[in-house]
This record gives structure tokens, sequence and C-alpha cells, in this order.
């Protein structure tokens, strides 16, 4: 997926001009906040789960190469197969073999952003094999030639009458008269619409929410039950998942999934939970006849032991963006790469670069609410703090702020000149406001003032008050 | 407890810009029997440096401040944000030095924000609220989420028998300002800004209220320029009654 993070302040600003999408970020609010305080509220022990989930994936990543070898030892041994993709590349070449060497043409896909982040499906389609999405919000955004704009609910950006005009252009073999105002009319349509390309797909592709070591099975939490039909329908099942999913038990794993669906949609669980080991045996009466895992890592590894080691905690619920001013105004694709809001703005330096990243964790208010909300209490800001404090020792920002921040600093440090450069800067600034007690423009502070008024100073500093009137 | 001393770190937004919170912490201090200091010797708390991920002028400017402020039995800020910087981030620039990790923990223990101060330390019961009329007022965000104050506005501002508190809908959402973001990001602060004015609209108050002068001036300089009558201060000038000055950005 081509990055366009450096662009991130255009591309905010023609986000901020779309109508279209400014309507659909309203949905965030009743979606997912207001019912995500519901779930948190209705559940006592919410809190302590947290700290259970936090402590769990902590233990995890010490013993992070412990856990992938016996995951992939259990795999091996149920009959399926491991595969270490140490980047974006060698994932997709693997995929790409997989599906030669099953003859596939299409293949389906349950919702994976890992398969977003190794761009599989410009790759499959290039390589003359169909991907296909079954998630319905992938599906619209498939049709529309767009990315996803939220971790969990990728068609976020889309209004309901602009998924209408797409199903009408795309499915022009159905009836033109057909209803298509509800939500539920567009979701019966798209199962319909679906429903043979599952039976026809030679290969499944599907995500994983958490890989469990001690048994070797990979877990996908769905809501549409396409993510069932993806991996049991074909003869072949590739599971995509980064290193990261790796999570010691199966009661570990239930621990973790008290706080994933609370926190991402308010729902105690999702409606679907599916554990996939190995393929197919003699006594099932469906499922794969090969099972596949390509295990990311694409940069996670030296993740390990750096400041940002606690963000690979991450199980991808999405509540830090819903809970996003700055994702709120400016919506997912602003952001430029495959992970948008406070974890995008994380991970994007960490794994794609600072020098390309870096614009995300400076477009942050530090409000604290995407912390406060995080289910495995990954300290966002305070990581994006520390990707601040990577481009300042680089010298990456602008020489201009460099140096103002520099000059300030230095006067900062001395008191006394402070004092007197304060005393000559509020009397000017209080001088040119006048009887008006605030200023409309100010040369300097054209920032501030293209969208509101500063408010003037009153003309003399507290201290030289203080001072006068005989203060401590 | 005898007459403890307090260093009023007084922020540098409002030394310039509206020492009118000044002279109302001290009075609120005062009122709750605390003797008031003002060290000459400070500026401004670093967040603008340690925002911008310069560590060094950050430690530089921490060391000056604690130097200024630990001899006195607490330390008060008008401010949410800048007494979690000095009481949350201060401990986290002197981590890996055992010489001073010591002094930082026994200055960051002193530091309270004013108005979680007199509630939660100096427990005042009764405050002469001479205001009357509607009021709204916003959760800043450190103080909401990195000191835990929320609560404590609302008892204070109860106290006064004519104010009415109409809450606007999301009050502990972002206002936008954000520091340096808000010029950085203008464009951005705007849209988050829009909203913020658009929910203090709709709660329809007299009167505006936070505990952080950044987030008061950004909130202000927006209402003003969308012609919106909603009159904004911050808390400390309400609960202290020193309402002679014009509000936030009125024409004297
Ligand atoms: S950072 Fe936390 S809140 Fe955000 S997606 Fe990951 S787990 Fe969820």
């Amino acid at each position: 997926m081509k990055i366009t993070t450096p662009e991130f302040k255009s591309n905010a600003v023609e986000a901020l001009a779309d109508e279209n999408l400014q309507k659909a970020m309203g949905h965030v609010q009743v979606g997912f906040i207001e019912k995500r305080q519901v779930a948190a509220d209705g559940l006592p022990e919410f809190e302590a789960l947290r700290d259970n989930a936090r402590d769990i994936k902590n233990h995890t990543l010490a013993h992070l190469d412990l856990y992938l070898e016996a995951y992939s030892e259990k795999v091996e041994q149920s009959g399926g197969h491991v595969h270490w993709a140490q980047t974006a590349e060698d994932a997709r070449n693997t995929v790409l073999e997989i599906c030669r060497k099953a003859g596939a043409k299409t293949v389906t896909k349950g919702k994976s952003m890992i398969s977003e982040e190794i761009g599989i499906n410009a790759f499959l389609e290039d390589n003359g094999i169909a991907p296909i999405e079954t998630d319905l919000g992938e599906y619209i955004i498939q049709l529309r030639g767009e990315a996803p704009s939220h971790i969990i609910a990728p068609a976020v950006h889309v209004l309901k009458e602009q998924v209408e005009e797409d199903f009408r252009a795309e499915h022009t073999h159905l009836d033109v008269d057909r209803n298509l105002e509800e939500p539920e009319t567009l979701l019966d349509e798209a199962r319909t619409v679906l429903r043979q390309k599952f039976i026809d797909a030679d290969v499944g592709i599907t995500g994983a929410n958490f890989l469990i070591a001690e048994t070797g099975t990979s877990v996908i939490v769905t809501n549409e039950g396409n993510g069932d039909l993806t991996q049991t329908l074909p003869r072949v099942h590739i599971v995509l998942a980064s290193i990261e999913k790796i999570t010691p038990t199966l009661e570990d794993v239930s621990q973790i999934m008290r706080v994933l669906a609370r926190s991402a949609t308010g729902q105690e669980l999702s409606v679907y939970t599916t554990f996939s080991t190995g393929p197919r045996r003699e006594a099932d009466v469906d499922g794969p006849e090969e099972y596949h895992v390509i295990l990311l890592d694409n940069g996670r590894t030296n993740m390990i032991g750096t400041e940002f080691q606690e963000m690979l905690r991450c199980i991808r619920c999405g509540a830090c963006m819903n809970h996003c001013p700055v994702y709120r105004a400016v919506g997912g694709h602003a952001y430029g790469w495959v992970y948008p809001g406070p974890m995008g703005a994380v991970l994007t330096p960490s794994l794609e670069g600072v020098e390309k990243g870096g614009n995300l964790p400076n477009a942050s208010t530090f409000c604290g609410r995407c912390e406060s909300v995080c289910p495995m209490r990954i300290p966002l800001p305070k990581m994006m703090r520390h990707w601040r404090e990577r481009e300042f020792e680089r010298n990456l920002n602008p020489a201009t702020q460099r140096w103002g921040l520099k000059i300030w600093a230095w006067i900062a440090r001395h008191p006394g000149l402070y004092a007197f450069g304060a005393r000559i800067a509020v009397r000017g600034i209080a001088t040119l406001a006048g009887k008006n007690g605030r200023l409309a423009s100010l040369p300097l502070a054209g920032g501030w003032t293209k969208y509101r008024d500063l408010p003037a100073p009153e003309g003399q500093t507290f201290q030289q008050q203080w001072r006068v009137r005989g203060g401590k | 407890m005898n007459q403890p001393k307090v260093g009023l770190f007084v922020t540098c937004l409002v030394d310039l810009f509206r020492p009118n919170v000044g002279f109302s912490a001290v009075d609120l201090l005062e009122h709750a029997g605390c003797e008031v200091f003002v060290p000459p010797a400070q500026t401004c708390c670093g967040q603008p440096a340690y925002n911008s991920g310069d560590r060094t002028d950050t430690r530089t400017i921490a060391e000056q401040v604690i130097t200024a402020f630990e001899k006195f039995d607490f330390v008060v800020a008008p401010s949410g944000s800048c007494a979690a910087m000095l009481k949350k981030h201060y401990p986290e620039l002197f981590q890996d030095d055992a010489e001073w990790q010591e002094r930082v923990t026994a200055f960051s223990d002193k530091v309270f924000e004013l108005v979680s101060f007199l509630t939660d330390v100096m427990f005042v019961q009764d405050l002469d609220v001479q205001f009357k009329g509607s009021v709204t007022y916003h959760d800043s965000c450190s103080g909401l989420r990195e000191l835990g104050i929320s609560h404590q506005p609302r008892k204070l501002l109860a106290m006064g028998e004519g104010v009415e508190l109409r809450e606007m809908k999301e009050p502990d959402v972002c206002c936008g300002f954000g520091g340096t973001f808000c010029v950085k990001y203008s464009d951005i602060s705007n849209s988050i800004v829009e909203k913020k004015t658009a929910n203090i609209e709709a709660a329809n108050a007299e009167l505006l209220l936070a505990g952080d002068l950044g987030c008061l001036m950004n909130m202000a300089g927006k209402l003003a320029r969308e012609g919106k009558t909603t009159k904004v201060r911050h808390i400390a000038e309400v609960l202290a009654g020193r309402l002679e000055a014009p509000a936030i950005g009125e024409a004297k």
C-alpha cells in the first residue's frame, strides 16, 4: 500500500472539507463511544480485567520466542504448516505460492488488517488471482477501490446512501426497483452476491485475533459469520497473522476476549468466535484440506526492548480511534497508511520509519482519551512523545521550529530576562488590542488567529503586579 | 496543620495574559488558610519543549522549577496541565538520575492543581461564591485524566447558592488546544473547537468555566470569532469573586 502519511496535513485539509465524510464520522459517537461506556459500566470487574489483559500480554512479549516456537510445533502436530515471513514481501510471496499450488483462481477473504499491511489484494490481482472481500465493510470499500478507514469498521467513512449507489452500480443483474434503504437490505444483498463466491473460492484467507500457543489454534471474532465460511468452505485456509497475536493459553484468550468486544463495539462478545486448529480431520464434517499460518514480523521484533514494546499489546479493538478527537475530525484515510488514530500514530513510525510516519505522533493534543479507554492500557500519548523525541534527536523537525524552541527554552531558563521580555510583550499586545479585549489578527500568530480571536493580555504581568503590591 | 506555606506556580499563560486568575488563586489559598509565596524565578513548566521532544531543555527548566519551589510545603498551580507536568512528568525526566530522583519525588508529591488542592488537601467546606447565574464547565484533559479532577470543581461551584450548573454534552472531550498543536495543526484544531463551541452554546449557560487558561483562551477566541455570546472565565475567578475584570477576550 502506498504510504501518504508525509502528506498528512494536506490529507487532513481535504478530509475536513469532505461533507460526506464529516457526516459519516458523526456516527462514531453513538455507534461506538456510548455503547462502550454502557458495556464498561455494566461489568464491575472491567478495570481489573484490563489489568489482567495487560499483564498477560506483557508476560507473552517477555517470552515471545518461546511461545512462538511452542505454537509453531503445535500447528505442525495438528497437520498445519507455519511459514515465517520477515517482511511484507516474504508474506506476499508465500501467499502466492500456496495459491498457485492450489491452482486458485479466486480467493475469499475475511477481514484482516495484516492483509492490508502487506497489500495482498493488489498483488494477487497482478498475478491473475481475484481476491474477494467477504466482510460487508471490506466488500464495500473493495467495490469503491478504497482502503479501510478504521481497523474494525473499514467503511465507517461511507454513508448508507453511498453504499446504495455503489451496489446499484455493481450489481446490475438485480432488480432495479429493489429497496436498498435499510442497512439490513444492503447486508442481505451482499450476502446473496457473496454466497456463490464462497462456494467457488479455492483458497480462503483470514486474519487472526489470537494465536494460542498451548494448542496451535487461531481465533477470529466476527459479527457476520463470513469468516467461518471463508475458512471452512475452500480447500485451503491461509491464516495471516503478525507475531504479537500469540497468546499462551485458551484461558488467557478468554480473559482478553472479555475486554475486546466491550471496548470495540460495546458487545459482551462478538457474534461469532471461531477456533481453528489444523486442517480437517477424518471425523470432521467440514474444514479445509490444507491449513497454513503465515507469521509476519515486518518490523515488530525491532520494537521489542525499546520504548515502543508496549504497543505490541494492542488487540486492534479500535477504541483509541473511536475516542480520538483528531481521528473523528479527519477520518482514517488522512493518516495515509494502514493503521489510523492513536494506535496508528505509534505503529506507523515504528513499522514504516519516523521519516515517513513522523507527522502522526505530532498531530495529537495529548488529550489522553485514547489511553483512558485502551483495554490493554497502552500509554499511547507517552509513546507519541517518544517519537517526537526521536525526531528531535535526529533533527527531523523543521529548522524554524527547532530554532524557535531553542530560543524560547533559552529565555525560559533566564527568569530575569524572561520577566523583562514578558512585560514588553504583554504591554505591546495589550496596546494593539486597545479597548477591544481581543485581536482578530496578530503578526506571527496566524496559526492561532486564522480561526479564532486572540484574547488580549491585561497589560501587566502577574509577577509585575504582585511585586508592586509587595507580595512575597 | 500550621499555616502551610504554598508556592504559587503562576503558569506562563496566567502571568502573561490573565493575572486576575493568579490573584484569584492567591485569594482562595489565603482564604483556605495558606501563606502564599510567588518565587520570581519561575517562567514556564517546560511543556512546549517536552511535547516537542526536547528532553534536554525540559530537564534544565525542570531543575530550575524544583530548585525554586522545593522549600514550600505545597506547590499549587491554577492549571491541570502545568500541575500534571510538575507532578507526573517531572519524575520521568529524572528516571536515570539517582542523585535527582529523591529530590524530584519529594517535590512532585507536594504539587497540586488549585481546585483539587482546595477540596482534597485543605478540605474547604464552605466558600462564599458571589456569582449568581448559570455556568457550564469544561473538563480540561490533563486535569481530568492525569490528575482525576472532575467532581472537585463542581463541588466548589455548588457551594455558591446562586450558581446553576448546566452541563454541556461531552464536557470531557478535548477543546482542540493542545499547546502548540493548535497552531501546528490549526485546521484540525479548528474542527475540534467548533464541535466544542456548539456543545457550549447548546448548554445555554451565561458563563463557560474551566481550570486551564490555554483551553479557555482557545474556546473564548473561537466563541468570539463565531459571534457567540457565552462569556468565558477561569473557575478560580468565579470562586474567588474577582469578577471586576472583563471576561476573557471581552472589551474593557
Ligand atoms: S491501542 Fe488499545 S485501544 Fe487502540 S486498538 Fe490497540 S488495544 Fe484497542
